[in-house]
Protein backbone atom coordinates (compact mmCIF):
# COMPACT_ATOMS: atom_id res chain seq x y z
CA UNK A 1 0.00 0.00 0.00
CA UNK A 2 2.97 2.34 0.93
CA UNK A 3 4.54 2.65 -2.41
CA UNK A 4 1.66 2.88 -4.22
CA UNK A 5 0.88 5.50 -2.79
CA UNK A 6 4.10 6.87 -4.03
CA UNK A 7 5.52 7.24 0.04
CA UNK A 8 8.61 6.53 0.81
CA UNK A 9 9.84 2.40 1.86
CA UNK A 10 10.78 2.59 5.79
CA UNK A 11 14.53 3.18 5.90
CA UNK A 12 13.80 6.38 4.96
CA UNK A 13 11.38 6.71 7.74
CA UNK A 14 13.42 4.39 10.30
CA UNK A 15 16.36 6.98 10.05
CA UNK A 16 14.16 9.84 10.96
CA UNK A 17 12.68 8.21 13.42
CA UNK A 18 15.94 7.22 14.96
CA UNK A 19 17.68 10.70 14.66
CA UNK A 20 14.10 11.83 16.59
CA UNK A 21 14.65 9.59 19.02
CA UNK A 22 18.17 10.71 19.81
CA UNK A 23 17.11 14.64 19.81
CA UNK A 24 14.09 13.83 21.97
CA UNK A 25 16.33 11.61 24.53
CA UNK A 26 19.44 14.12 24.91
CA UNK A 27 17.01 17.57 24.96
CA UNK A 28 13.59 16.92 25.87
CA UNK A 29 13.37 16.36 29.58
CA UNK A 30 15.49 19.03 30.73
CA UNK A 31 13.38 21.44 28.84
CA UNK A 32 10.26 19.94 29.98
CA UNK A 33 11.49 19.45 33.35
CA UNK A 34 12.23 23.30 33.38
CA UNK A 35 9.69 25.16 31.60
CA UNK A 36 6.81 22.44 32.48
CA UNK A 37 7.63 22.10 36.38
CA UNK A 38 10.23 23.32 37.68
CA UNK A 39 9.41 27.14 36.22
CA UNK A 40 5.76 26.83 37.19
CA UNK A 41 5.83 25.09 40.47
CA UNK A 42 7.76 28.21 41.42
CA UNK A 43 11.11 26.31 42.09
CA UNK A 44 13.10 28.80 39.79
CA UNK A 45 12.11 31.98 38.19
CA UNK A 46 10.78 32.20 34.84
CA UNK A 47 13.36 33.87 32.30
CA UNK A 48 12.20 37.34 31.28
CA UNK A 49 10.08 38.26 28.36
CA UNK A 50 13.04 40.20 26.48
CA UNK A 51 15.71 37.45 27.31
CA UNK A 52 13.48 34.57 26.23
CA UNK A 53 12.78 36.57 22.73
CA UNK A 54 16.49 37.08 22.33
CA UNK A 55 17.31 33.14 23.33
CA UNK A 56 14.93 31.77 20.67
CA UNK A 57 15.80 34.86 18.18
CA UNK A 58 19.20 33.48 17.91
CA UNK A 59 20.13 31.72 14.65
CA UNK A 60 21.43 28.71 16.14
CA UNK A 61 18.28 28.69 18.70
CA UNK A 62 15.76 29.01 15.74
CA UNK A 63 18.25 25.56 13.85
CA UNK A 64 17.94 23.68 17.24
CA UNK A 65 14.46 24.20 17.83
CA UNK A 66 13.69 23.42 14.31
CA UNK A 67 15.80 20.18 14.30
CA UNK A 68 14.10 19.25 17.80
CA UNK A 69 10.29 19.44 16.79
CA UNK A 70 10.66 18.49 13.62
CA UNK A 71 12.93 15.30 14.19
CA UNK A 72 10.95 14.48 17.36
CA UNK A 73 7.42 14.41 15.61
CA UNK A 74 8.78 12.03 12.78
CA UNK A 75 9.74 10.05 15.80
CA UNK A 76 6.39 9.91 17.37
CA UNK A 77 5.19 9.62 13.64
CA UNK A 78 7.30 6.40 13.42
CA UNK A 79 7.16 4.65 16.31
CA UNK A 80 3.12 5.39 16.90
CA UNK A 81 2.35 3.99 13.29
CA UNK A 82 3.62 0.55 14.54
CA UNK A 83 1.99 0.74 17.68
CA UNK A 84 -0.68 1.25 16.22
CA UNK A 85 -0.21 -2.36 13.98
CA UNK A 86 0.87 -4.17 17.15
CA UNK A 87 -1.14 -2.81 19.75
CA UNK A 88 -4.39 -2.58 18.08
CA UNK A 89 -3.84 -4.78 15.42
CA UNK A 90 -4.49 -2.21 12.16
CA UNK A 91 -2.14 -3.01 9.62
CA UNK A 92 -4.68 -3.24 7.21
CA UNK A 93 -5.43 0.47 7.54
CA UNK A 94 -1.79 1.01 6.65
CA UNK A 95 -1.87 3.59 4.42
CA UNK A 96 -4.44 5.64 5.96
CA UNK A 97 -2.07 5.22 9.17
CA UNK A 98 0.79 6.46 7.63
CA UNK A 99 -0.83 9.37 6.02
CA UNK A 100 -1.75 10.38 9.60
CA UNK A 101 1.26 10.23 11.12
CA UNK A 102 3.50 11.27 8.84
CA UNK A 103 1.48 14.66 7.73
CA UNK A 104 0.80 15.71 11.46
CA UNK A 105 4.72 15.39 11.85
CA UNK A 106 5.10 17.47 8.49
CA UNK A 107 2.60 20.01 9.68
CA UNK A 108 3.66 20.19 12.77
CA UNK A 109 7.38 20.75 11.42
CA UNK A 110 5.83 23.57 9.19
CA UNK A 111 3.88 25.78 11.63
CA UNK A 112 7.11 25.80 14.00
CA UNK A 113 9.21 26.69 10.80
CA UNK A 114 6.79 29.78 9.99
CA UNK A 115 7.01 30.71 13.74
CA UNK A 116 10.41 31.02 13.90
CA UNK A 117 11.06 32.67 10.74
CA UNK A 118 8.76 35.44 11.82
CA UNK A 119 9.94 35.83 15.54
CA UNK B 1 -15.21 -11.52 9.21
CA UNK B 2 -12.75 -11.58 12.04
CA UNK B 3 -12.42 -15.62 11.76
CA UNK B 4 -11.10 -15.45 8.35
CA UNK B 5 -7.29 -15.75 7.41
CA UNK B 6 -6.18 -11.51 5.88
CA UNK B 7 -3.11 -11.64 3.74
CA UNK B 8 -1.07 -8.51 3.91
CA UNK B 9 1.81 -7.03 2.38
CA UNK B 10 5.28 -7.49 3.58
CA UNK B 11 4.12 -11.01 5.75
CA UNK B 12 3.94 -14.49 4.69
CA UNK B 13 0.99 -15.81 2.76
CA UNK B 14 0.07 -17.84 5.31
CA UNK B 15 -2.55 -18.63 7.93
CA UNK B 16 -2.09 -15.88 10.53
CA UNK B 17 -3.97 -15.88 13.70
CA UNK B 18 -5.96 -13.36 15.23
CA UNK B 19 -4.90 -11.82 18.59
CA UNK B 20 -7.40 -10.33 21.02
CA UNK B 21 -6.47 -6.65 20.96
CA UNK B 22 -5.63 -6.65 24.46
CA UNK B 23 -2.79 -8.82 23.66
CA UNK B 24 -0.42 -7.01 25.81
CA UNK B 25 -1.85 -6.63 29.01
CA UNK B 26 -1.05 -9.93 30.67
CA UNK B 27 2.45 -9.98 30.69
CA UNK B 28 4.91 -7.35 32.05
CA UNK B 29 7.17 -7.49 29.30
CA UNK B 30 4.41 -7.03 26.55
CA UNK B 31 3.09 -4.30 28.51
CA UNK B 32 6.12 -2.80 29.02
CA UNK B 33 6.96 -2.75 25.25
CA UNK B 34 3.50 -1.07 24.82
CA UNK B 35 4.45 1.66 27.52
CA UNK B 36 8.48 2.42 25.93
CA UNK B 37 5.61 2.61 22.49
CA UNK B 38 3.36 4.85 24.12
CA UNK B 39 6.58 7.40 25.40
CA UNK B 40 6.36 8.62 21.61
CA UNK B 41 2.75 10.60 22.58
CA UNK B 42 4.29 12.21 25.30
CA UNK B 43 7.33 12.70 22.60
CA UNK B 44 4.86 14.80 20.28
CA UNK B 45 3.32 15.90 23.00
CA UNK B 46 6.38 18.14 24.38
CA UNK B 47 7.58 18.71 20.93
CA UNK B 48 4.26 20.70 20.01
CA UNK B 49 4.18 22.34 23.61
CA UNK B 50 7.81 23.90 22.46
CA UNK B 51 5.39 24.99 19.55
CA UNK B 52 2.72 27.08 21.65
CA UNK B 53 6.36 28.60 23.84
CA UNK B 54 7.81 29.53 20.35
CA UNK B 55 4.28 31.36 19.16
CA UNK B 56 3.53 32.49 22.69
CA UNK B 57 6.98 34.46 22.39
CA UNK B 58 6.60 35.46 18.68
CA UNK B 59 3.22 36.93 19.43
CA UNK B 60 4.71 39.01 22.14
CA UNK B 61 4.79 40.03 25.98
CA UNK B 62 0.63 39.80 26.67
CA UNK B 63 0.76 35.51 25.00
CA UNK B 64 3.90 34.79 26.82
CA UNK B 65 2.28 35.77 30.43
CA UNK B 66 -0.61 34.16 30.03
CA UNK B 67 1.70 30.72 28.88
CA UNK B 68 3.44 30.81 31.78
CA UNK B 69 -0.03 31.35 33.40
CA UNK B 70 -1.51 28.07 31.78
CA UNK B 71 1.81 26.54 32.68
CA UNK B 72 0.35 26.60 36.47
CA UNK B 73 -2.72 25.25 36.30
CA UNK B 74 -3.13 22.32 37.74
CA UNK B 75 -4.08 20.81 34.37
CA UNK B 76 -0.93 21.80 33.44
CA UNK B 77 0.98 20.45 36.27
CA UNK B 78 -0.51 16.72 35.98
CA UNK B 79 -0.28 16.73 32.11
CA UNK B 80 3.52 17.78 32.32
CA UNK B 81 4.03 15.48 35.57
CA UNK B 82 3.27 12.44 33.28
CA UNK B 83 5.30 13.35 30.47
CA UNK B 84 8.07 13.91 32.25
CA UNK B 85 8.18 10.36 33.47
CA UNK B 86 7.08 9.19 29.97
CA UNK B 87 9.86 11.47 27.99
CA UNK B 88 12.61 10.25 30.76
CA UNK B 89 11.45 6.57 30.10
CA UNK B 90 12.08 7.29 26.45
CA UNK B 91 15.93 8.90 26.80
CA UNK B 92 16.76 5.83 29.87
CA UNK B 93 15.06 2.82 27.39
CA UNK B 94 17.32 4.20 24.08
CA UNK B 95 20.28 5.28 25.89
CA UNK B 96 20.27 1.60 27.23
CA UNK B 97 19.60 0.71 23.10
CA UNK B 98 22.19 2.47 22.18
CA UNK B 99 25.13 -0.16 22.34
CA UNK B 100 22.72 -2.85 20.63
CA UNK B 101 22.53 -0.10 17.62
CA UNK B 102 25.83 1.21 17.42
CA UNK B 103 28.80 -1.96 18.04
CA UNK B 104 31.82 0.63 17.82
CA UNK B 105 35.25 -1.20 17.92
CA UNK B 106 38.50 0.58 19.17
CA UNK B 107 41.80 -1.03 18.33
CA UNK B 108 40.02 -4.07 16.98
CA UNK B 109 38.24 -4.15 20.44
CA UNK B 110 34.53 -3.86 20.69
CA UNK B 111 33.49 -1.04 23.27
CA UNK B 112 31.74 -2.90 26.13
CA UNK B 113 28.13 -1.74 26.91
CA UNK B 114 28.50 -0.09 30.09
CA UNK B 115 30.99 2.26 28.44
CA UNK B 116 28.46 3.64 25.84
CA UNK B 117 25.70 3.42 27.80
CA UNK B 118 28.10 5.79 30.45
CA UNK B 119 28.98 8.23 27.68
CA UNK B 120 25.15 8.66 26.46
CA UNK B 121 24.35 9.41 29.93
CA UNK B 122 27.06 11.87 30.88
CA UNK B 123 26.43 13.65 27.11
CA UNK B 124 23.04 13.65 28.60
CA UNK B 125 24.19 15.59 31.63
CA UNK B 126 26.32 17.79 29.97
CA UNK B 127 23.30 19.03 27.48
CA UNK B 128 20.72 19.01 30.49
CA UNK B 129 23.03 21.31 32.11
CA UNK B 130 23.97 23.63 29.00
CA UNK B 131 20.34 24.26 28.04
CA UNK B 132 19.25 24.91 31.52
CA UNK B 133 21.94 27.76 32.14
CA UNK B 134 21.14 28.98 29.10
CA UNK B 135 17.58 29.37 29.61
CA UNK B 136 18.19 30.36 33.76
CA UNK B 137 21.29 32.45 33.52
CA UNK B 138 20.84 36.28 32.92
Amino acid sequence: MAHRLGLPRDPFWWTLFGAGGVMAAFFLPVLLLLNGLAIPLGLVDAPAYARMHALIAHPLARVFLFVLVSLSMMHWAHRFRFTLYDGLQLKHLEGLIMLLCYGMAVLVSAVIAFELLQI
Amino acid sequence: MSHLPRYQQYRPRRYIRRMPISWWVHKWVHMRFILRELTSVFVAFYAIMLVCYVRAVRLGPEAYAALLDWLETPLSIALHAVAAVMVLFHSISWFRLAPKAAVIRVGGRILPDGLIVGMNIGAWGFFSLVLAWLILAS
